[in-house]
């Protein structure tokens, strides 16, 4: 089977600066929509005093994560934040006394067994850092009796451009890496670990090799520099040669896939039993001077976190997460949230005005998932359901290589997310009959 | 900072240097190689005619987008490519009101009255050809000889070697033959379908299925290596083969329809040739080929990665 890749600029300008930790904000703006699944419920009020590591929101729901105070403070009030999705979501904003007080219930979890384990993921607050956030315990919580993975991915393959957060993360804390993904390894009975990282990333690839050389069980696999290789699906056949079927998850096939550096957070949470509370992201761009990678606070404001990277202009466009499958920000004072993996700030980007398309075939000969993203848009327009299903577009993940790919610059990769939703209304609307 | 001077787009948000011009561009640099020999070989003529092809199927293109109040597409360069598609598939001395004819067709009933770019459903320097052929049949078939300029007094016709014209195979493969101004010499033919392949705009496989279909299909017929080159040497396989049967608009979009597409045009020009009346099949064969690209491209949607079931665009309705 060939899964089609396309060659990007790797662009990472970021690559070699150390990470700086930032101090905390003055102001925290904790979003309650942090990751994939249910939106948290607050579970402080105004006026509430809190210390840095306090649930203030979470969710009976098995898909969430809950979210802690990032800062010592007041709660001030509650207000909305525009979420990516175009939606207001409940925000809680935290005020700081600049104590930087820890909170009393820090304490590393005690862990005996497996549901130990997926508890203490649970409360960690822990989602997927690199980019879609879906909550770790929900990952890991599968029903061994069901299916009992045998192999355990690490996702380094960091395949957008400009971010190295994850490449820091190795090279800084590759050991917690490690022992993060040794420590999901035996807690869920879990024989191997593969860590997938992209060649442009050769000391990333020898630190984690010297690291490994004492655990047979787990390989460092070298991932060809393509887009999309940090595709879930993609990563899964590169390193495995296995296929996940449609409509399953990875673990149908016996694999786990974990961000390398959620797996270094868990192992940190072990230890400390410290919450998810700030995260690394890569600040980078054409008007950024001082491309680099910070740790920031949940909550901190982007224009905070981008004015110790230093901007020479004025931003027109900002991207957070990455240039292939980030969202633009409306606003510079916009809150940091888990998920946020980069952000990147240009100016005078460019905006293209899509062309006739010239059935040139280059989408077809570049998406990962082997669709034909033309004929999906052709089938969109008509709002054909039945020719939409037959050709796949529910495989799409997203990735945008056919948009970029596409010389007459049509946002093929939205048509492709706009039928996927028109798809969903339509088998809701037959529910509904 | 004011909101409204950040752009929101979906993503990606970067996207690739490719553009439909560039395309076209670049194939206007690899047909530029078959314009030089046909200047060499048919004079000055050959290029009042190009150029003339070109100018007549880019005014054509703005002003059918000025009536049909559309927005101007000539800076994308597509017209450029059929007026020198046209041009090359005409011989040198067919009257110039003719070769104007030609372009409407091409332009304005071929190209702009299905839509324009990528709309059209056939070739339209093909389909000018061909209604030129059944308009004006005895100019479209009375070929110059070649370097006919350089001796005064009348053009001397020639026939092609399909028809009966007597051409070693390396007077063919230079283009030292009767023929239209650009079809004749496959070497600068060649040169610029490689320059498109190794530059990726086009895919190896429709010229190589057409070319080696033409070649085994004469090879199989005659017995005779000689014949099946010259088979391919002759007429408007290399032109067809390498600018005709891979233009984007009008050829199957996967690899597996691209390979159909090229036998299916070896398969008609051979039979066109061997039992027909006419001595040259490519370009119905190209134009039926074109008539059959949306069926090619129903059978032949890519197997999705992880397809839960084995499920086609054909299936539906």
């Amino acid at each position: 089977m060939i899964v089609h890749k396309i060659h990007l600029p790797h662009s990472k300008n970021s690559a070699e600066s150390e990470t700086v930790t930032l101090p905390l904000p003055h102001r925290a703006v904790i979003s309650t929509a942090q990751h994939v699944g249910a939106v948290c419920t607050p579970t402080v009020k105004v006026g509430d005093r809190v210390k840095i590591g306090d649930v203030i929101a979470d969710s009976d729901a098995v898909m969430s994560a809950p979210v802690h105070a990032s800062i010592s403070g007041t709660v001030s009030e509650f207000t909305e934040v525009l979420h990516i999705s175009g939606r207001n979501m409940p925000a809680i904003v935290i005020e700081s006394d600049g104590l930087g007080e820890i909170s009393d219930d820090i304490k590393p979890p005690v862990i005996n067994s497996r549901e130990d384990f997926l508890d203490a993921v649970r409360r960690s607050g822990s989602i997927g850092l690199g980019g879609a956030g879906f909550p770790t315990s929900m990952k890991l919580g599968f029903d061994p009796k069901e299916k009992q993975p045998d192999k355990l991915i690490i996702n380094g393959a960091e395949c957008e451009p400009y971010i190295t957060s994850d490449y820091r993360c190795f090279i800084e804390e590759g050991e917690k890496v490690l022992d993060g993904a040794l420590q999901i390894m035996k807690y869920l009975d879990i024989p191997d670990c593969i860590i997938g990282i992209e060649d442009n990333k050769p000391k990333a690839i020898a630190k984690m090799r010297e690291l490994c050389a004492s655990h047979p069980n787990v390989t460092v696999f070298p991932l060809k520099s393509s887009y999309p290789q940090g595709a879930e699906k993609t990563l899964i056949y590169s390193t495995t040669k296995r296929v996940v079927k449609e409509g399953t998850l990875p673990i149908a096939c016996g694999c786990i896939v974990i961000n390398s550096s959620t797996c270094a957070f868990i192992s940190d949470y072990l230890k400390t039993g410290m919450p998810l509370v700030s995260r690394r992201i890569t600040v980078d761009g054409n008007i950024v001077k001082k491309p680099a990678n910070f740790i920031a606070a949940v909550g901190m404001s982007i224009g905070e976190i981008v004015y110790y990277a230093e901007l020479c202009a004025e931003p027109d466009r900002i991207i957070l997460g990455g240039p292939m499958m980030g969202s633009c920000a409306f606003e510079l004072d916009y809150p940091l949230s888990k998920i946020n993996n980069a952000v990147l700030l240009f100016n005078n980007s460019p905006v293209y005005k899509p062309t006739a398309c010239i059935r040139c075939g280059r989408c077809v000969r570049a998406c990962s998932m082997g669709l034909m993203p033309t004929a999906i848009e052709t089938a969109f327009d008509l709002r054909d359901a039945k020719k939409l299903d037959a050709l796949n577009v529910n495989l799409c993940v997203n990735c945008g290589a056919c948009s970029f790919v596409c010389p007459a610059k049509r946002n093929l990769a939205e048509k492709n997310q706009l039928a996927k939703a028109f798809l969903r209304e339509q088998a809701n609307s037959i529910k509904g009959a | 900072m004011e909101k409204d001077k950040l752009i929101i787009e979906p993503s990606p948000h970067i996207k690739s240097g490719a553009t439909t011009q560039k395309i076209m561009l670049m194939v206007i640099i690899a047909l530029c190689p078959a314009l030089i020999a046909s200047v060499v070989i048919f004079g000055l003529r050959a290029l009042i005619m190009t150029v003339l092809c070109c100018t007549c199927c880019v005014l054509f293109e703005w002003l059918s987008r000025k009536i049909m109040k559309r927005e101007s597409t000539i800076s994308d360069l597509s017209a450029i490519v059929t007026g020198m598609l046209l041009s090359f598939n005409l011989p040198v001395t067919l009257p110039f009101y003719m070769a104007v004819i030609g372009c409407f067709v091409a332009i304005v009933i071929v190209k702009q009255f299905f839509g324009g770019i990528g709309q059209n459903f056939a070739n339209p320097a093909i389909t000018a050809r061909i209604v030129l052929m059944l308009s004006f049949t005895s100019y479209m078939t009375s070929w110059a000889e070649p370097f006919y300029y350089n001796s005064p007094g009348e053009i001397i016709t020639t026939s092609t070697p399909l028809a009966g014209g007597e051409a070693s195979l390396m007077d063919m493969f230079l283009g030292n033959t009767g023929g239209c101004l650009g079809e004749t010499c496959a070497l600068a033919l060649i040169i610029g379908g490689v320059f498109l392949i190794v530059t990726k705009i086009i895919s190896p496989a429709t010229p190589l299925c057409f070319i080696g279909t033409v070649f085994v299909l004469a090879l199989a017929g005659s017995g005779d290596i000689t014949q099946a080159t010259a088979a391919i040497l002759s007429g408007g396989v290399m032109l067809g083969a390498f600018f005709m049967a891979t233009d984007y608009a009008t050829t199957p979009l996967t690899l597996p329809g691209k390979i159909i597409f090229g036998i299916g045009c070896g398969l008609i020009t051979m039979l066109i040739r061997s039992f027909g009346t006419m001595p040259e099949g490519v370009s119905y064969s190209i134009l039926l080929m074109n008539i059959l690209t949306p069926i090619i491209d129903r059978f032949t949607v890519p197997k999705a990665f992880g397809e839960a079931k084995k499920r086609r665009a054909r299936d539906d309705k």
